[in-house]
């Protein structure tokens, strides 16, 4: 924290509350991560495209929606440690006679890499697309699948 | 070249926020859309991820085009999240369409999240060409 000299500023600007102001403001930066980390509420990331990301007993799941993009074009990589997501959405020509009243949907490249939490089975790894959302299945790698431990009654 | 190295921006999706009121609650997204026209017909184009042929209904109206388009939850009731970066729920859209439209002759399809919408426009209001005599 600085010290706020006098002179620096004409008294006219002086805000003593300033620091106040700050430290609130970084507070609500703090509490705002915290919150976003426990809660289900979606984290909107400035990279495209969104995924979410669930794990039951077996698998990882990675779902993400990519409306109108063809299967083929869809590049996804993994070296068991993350997995990276490439592709291309194309949005075609309509003939040049036409007039557009809206042009909301977009184009172009995206890439997206994620580090897995756990160890996975490489080979067996499976993505599906359908609908326009792609589903990737990544199953565990045995030493990272849940062990139940039975306690003996004596 | 520019076009083709142009880099996808993410958008967030945007929520309904309106007083219509929906029998579920929860959000509900307006599908971004690409709307153009030529002479014989007015083409809809909308991304609606999670949307088959099942689950949408598209109604005309006078001239109120309604989208609507629901989904099924995509996870089991076992998974649990560990990161969520988007959320899914029904679409919904509604549009006045200026242009009047042949509507026995209206088509609509949808494949890999996309739907494609075709209005036809009636024959009256097709521009006729109207030759000038000089005389």
């Amino acid at each position: 924290m600085n010290i706020i000299r006098w002179r620096e500023k004409p008294w006219f600007e002086f805000d003593p509350f300033s620091e106040i102001t700050k430290l609130k403001s970084d507070m609500d930066r703090l509490f705002g991560v915290v919150r976003s980390v426990t809660s289900h509420e979606p984290m909107f990331p400035k990279v495209f495209p969104a995924l979410n990301l669930t794990h039951d007993e077996h698998n990882f799941y990675i779902r993400t929606e990519l409306p109108g993009i063809k299967a083929e074009s869809l590049d996804i990589n993994t070296n068991g440690v993350s997995i990276s997501i490439k592709g291309e959405r194309i949005i075609q020509e309509e003939g040049e006679n036409v007039s557009y009243h809206r042009s909301e949907r977009e184009g172009g490249y995206f890439k997206r890499v994620l580090s897995l939490p756990a160890k996975i089975e490489p080979d067996k790894i499976e993505a599906k697309y359908k609908d326009g959302i792609l589903t990737i299945v990544l199953p565990k790698a045995t030493e990272a699948k849940p062990k139940k431990i039975t306690v003996k009654a004596q | 070249m520019a076009e083709e190295n142009k880099k996808f921006e993410p958008k967030n999706k945007e929520e309904l926020k309106t007083a219509v009121q929906e029998t579920r609650p929860g959000p509900v997204f307006i599908p971004q859309v690409d709307i153009f026209e030529d002479v014989n017909q007015v083409t809809l184009l909308a991304d609606m991820p999670g949307v088959n042929n099942e689950n949408i209904s598209v109604d005309l109206e006078d001239d109120q085009l309604t989208i609507r388009g629901t989904v099924k939850e995509p996870e089991n009731k076992d998974e649990i999240v560990i990161s969520r970066e988007y959320n899914w729920e029904n679409y919904f859209r509604k549009f006045t369409i200026g242009n009047i439209i042949d509507r026995e002759k209206i088509t609509a399809a949808i494949s890999d999240g996309v739907l494609r919408l075709v209005l036809p426009k009636a024959e009256e209001t097709k521009p006729i060409k109207i030759s000038v005599n000089v005389g």
